[in-house]
């Protein structure tokens, strides 16, 4: 095989590991619009409050120290105690679980059938306020996430492809991060588990019911409020395992909240109902990206990442506005 | 257990306000007795839906509330029964304009009905051929989304969603709607025929007079949020005034706008 034929699979191998890390965002925002037809604004940011939890748990950090600190002139920092990776990761599944159970007493209960518009406007006023009680609780300077995922290349892959290229030519194996492989793994783990129970449990279809008409799920006995402590808490799951993959990637800090900006042209392209779709969105945009950049970038000077995601996403909402595999909007004549 | 004609539901002189001011029932009072039919009759804006969300304690979801008299159910308040502790204890409501979950099969829909079953699949299972059997069109759509079904099939995937539950009471909300006439009267048979096999009562609001009271055994008119005139369907068919605001039947002779009689009859009686 020619090196550039290599390359461009290289290329694509990595917008496709790329990709999944924005599905996973993009899988927290299908999961809250399908059972509640919210758009989730706060997604990105509860990505960033699960990523600070996990952190400060397994560090040991005092919550709220700087404001303990000023107001009583203490100087604490740390307990001098730090928790294994696996106990601070459960105990931040319980907290985001008490996360969703609050949103549901303080916002949502009081908006039950309410315009749509008017959730996705409580939904930017949770984002803000999380922003600013994350900060408040743990600090805003960037903190290294290590829960034990490996990271780094793979010289395994990089050994095991060297030798395809043909004879004389210029490679050196192929690179791919096994932090990436990870994300991965666990995405389609997600995916699956997520899409076996929203099809074919009671539990996901009351979820879908509920999506479909408030009232109606109402009328027979669905209680609204456990199913959306249950979808916003395993959107909050979801949002955790999105934290922790990009935060050991870039660090814990508050550019991590917008990440969300990504997972929108992936919702765009998937659906924004569609559990498997938020994958293929993601992986499309993902690879697709990389391999613009590759091909096209050099020709038109580059930085086509930033923008390339959107446009496609443009494009999709012109000729197939519910995206690949959403549900298709019912109109009868 | 109550034995037959025993008084089921009871609503006493309830007054429902709607966002703190908008008065809609002014004290409506009407019972229901076991294993009967009971038609809530009136026009648009009388309260009927209102009536049957006051019940089914759907009305809180729309910003309304329960502000005078009381609601029991086999002589208990139910009052502040969340909707889904009511379906538990037997009452469910089908709603105006159908609703079924467009996006699920008509299955799904049916089985959703059994949210808050406990008594095993088995039975479920059991109950789907049940419904199948009164509905044997759902049978053959039931795998196609409800989205995509007639508005017949959606009347019928509604009320057999509704039957799923078990119920005892349905409170069955305007099953006429939209409906061509023979559809109808297909739709009000298979209501008469669950009544007498399975025994469940119905409490039923509808515009139809006419169909509504050839099936049901009692009937209540509503007019702007109150009762006005009540009896067992045989007399209410009989009446005259019924017979001329309601079923569009007035006497031998057609009637001149001009002597403006029966209009200032009907004011009469509506004050």
């Amino acid at each position: 095989m020619s090196a550039d034929f290599l390359y461009t699979i290289e290329v694509i191998i990595n917008g496709l590991m790329a990709g999944v890390l924005y599905s996973l965002v993009a899988l927290g925002f299908v999961l809250i619009f399908k059972a509640s037809g919210i758009f989730n604004y706060a997604q990105g940011v509860m990505a960033l409050f699960a990523a600070l939890t996990l952190v400060g748990l397994q560090e040991g950090r005092v919550p709220f120290a700087h404001l303990i600190n000023a107001m009583f002139g203490t100087k604490i920092h740390h307990f001098d105690w730090s928790l294994p990776a696996l106990l601070a990761i459960i105990l931040t599944v319980l907290i985001m679980i008490l996360f969703a159970i609050l949103v549901e007493k303080l916002i949502l209960k009081h908006l039950v059938n309410q315009e749509p518009i008017i959730l996705f406007m409580a939904t930017i006023g949770l984002a803000y306020f999380m922003e600013g009680f994350g900060d408040l609780m743990w600090g805003s300077d960037v903190k290294t996430l290590n829960v034990g995922i490996p990271q780094g290349g793979s010289f395994w892959f990089e050994d095991f492809t060297i030798g395809w290229a043909a004879e004389g030519e210029k490679f050196y194996g192929m690179y791919v991060d096994l932090l990436d492989v990870w994300a991965a793994i666990i995405a389609i783990s997600l995916v699956l588990v997520l899409t076996i129970f929203s099809q074919y449990t009671k539990s996901g279809r009351a979820l879908r019911a509920v999506a479909d008409d408030h009232q109606a799920a109402l009328s027979v006995g669905i209680s609204l409020r456990v199913i959306w402590v249950l979808v916003w808490s395993i959107s909050g799951f979801v949002a955790l395992v999105a934290g922790m993959m990009w935060g050991a990637k870039s660090g814990v800090q508050f550019s991590l909240s917008l990440i969300a900006l990504k997972a929108l042209p992936v919702l765009m392209l998937g659906g924004f109902t569609s559990i498997p779709g938020a994958i293929v969105g993601g992986l499309i945009i993902g690879a697709g990206e990389k391999l613009f950049e590759f091909f096209m970038g050099p020709l038109i000077g580059g930085a086509t990442e930033n923008w390339f995601a959107y446009v496609l996403a443009l494009l999709f909402l012109v000729f197939r506005p519910q995206g690949l595999f959403g549900e298709k909007i019912i109109e009868r004549v | 257990m109550l034995t037959k004609n025993e008084k089921l539901l009871e609503v006493n002189n309830i007054e429902v306000v709607y966002n703190h001011v908008i008065l809609v029932l002014k004290g409506v009072s009407l019972s229901l007795s076991k294993g009967s039919i009971v038609a809530l009759l009136g026009g648009n804006g009388a309260g009927k839906t209102t009536t049957l969300k006051a019940i089914s304690n759907l009305l809180h979801s729309e910003r309304g509330e329960v502000t005078k008299g009381s609601i029991t159910y086999r002589n208990e308040k139910i009052e502040k029964l969340n909707p889904s502790e009511l379906v538990k204890s037997g009452v469910i409501q089908v709603m105006e304009g159908r609703h079924c979950f467009e996006h699920l099969t008509v299955e799904e829909n049916l089985l959703t009905g059994a949210y808050t079953r406990t008594d095993g699949n088995k039975n479920i299972i059991n109950d789907l051929e049940m419904v199948y059997n009164y509905f044997p069109r759902l049978k053959q759509r039931r795998k196609s989304q409800a989205g995509y079904t007639s508005g017949g099939e959606q009347q019928m995937c509604a009320i057999g969603r509704a039957l799923m539950s078990k119920p005892e009471t349905v409170l069955l909300d305007e099953p006429s709607m939209g409906l061509a006439p023979q559809l109808v009267e297909e739709i009000f048979e298979i209501v008469k025929k669950l009544n007498e096999k399975e025994g469940v009562s119905f409490l039923l609001a509808e515009q139809n007079t006419n169909v509504a009271l050839r099936f049901a055994h009692f009937g209540y008119i509503l007019e702007s949020g109150r009762v006005v005139m009540d009896g067992p369907a045989e007399q209410l068919r009989e009446n005259p005034d019924v017979k001329e605001f309601y079923l569009g039947l007035s006497g031998d002779k057609r009637k001149s706008y001009r002597d403006g009689r029966s209009y200032r009859r009907r004011k009469r009686w509506l004050n």
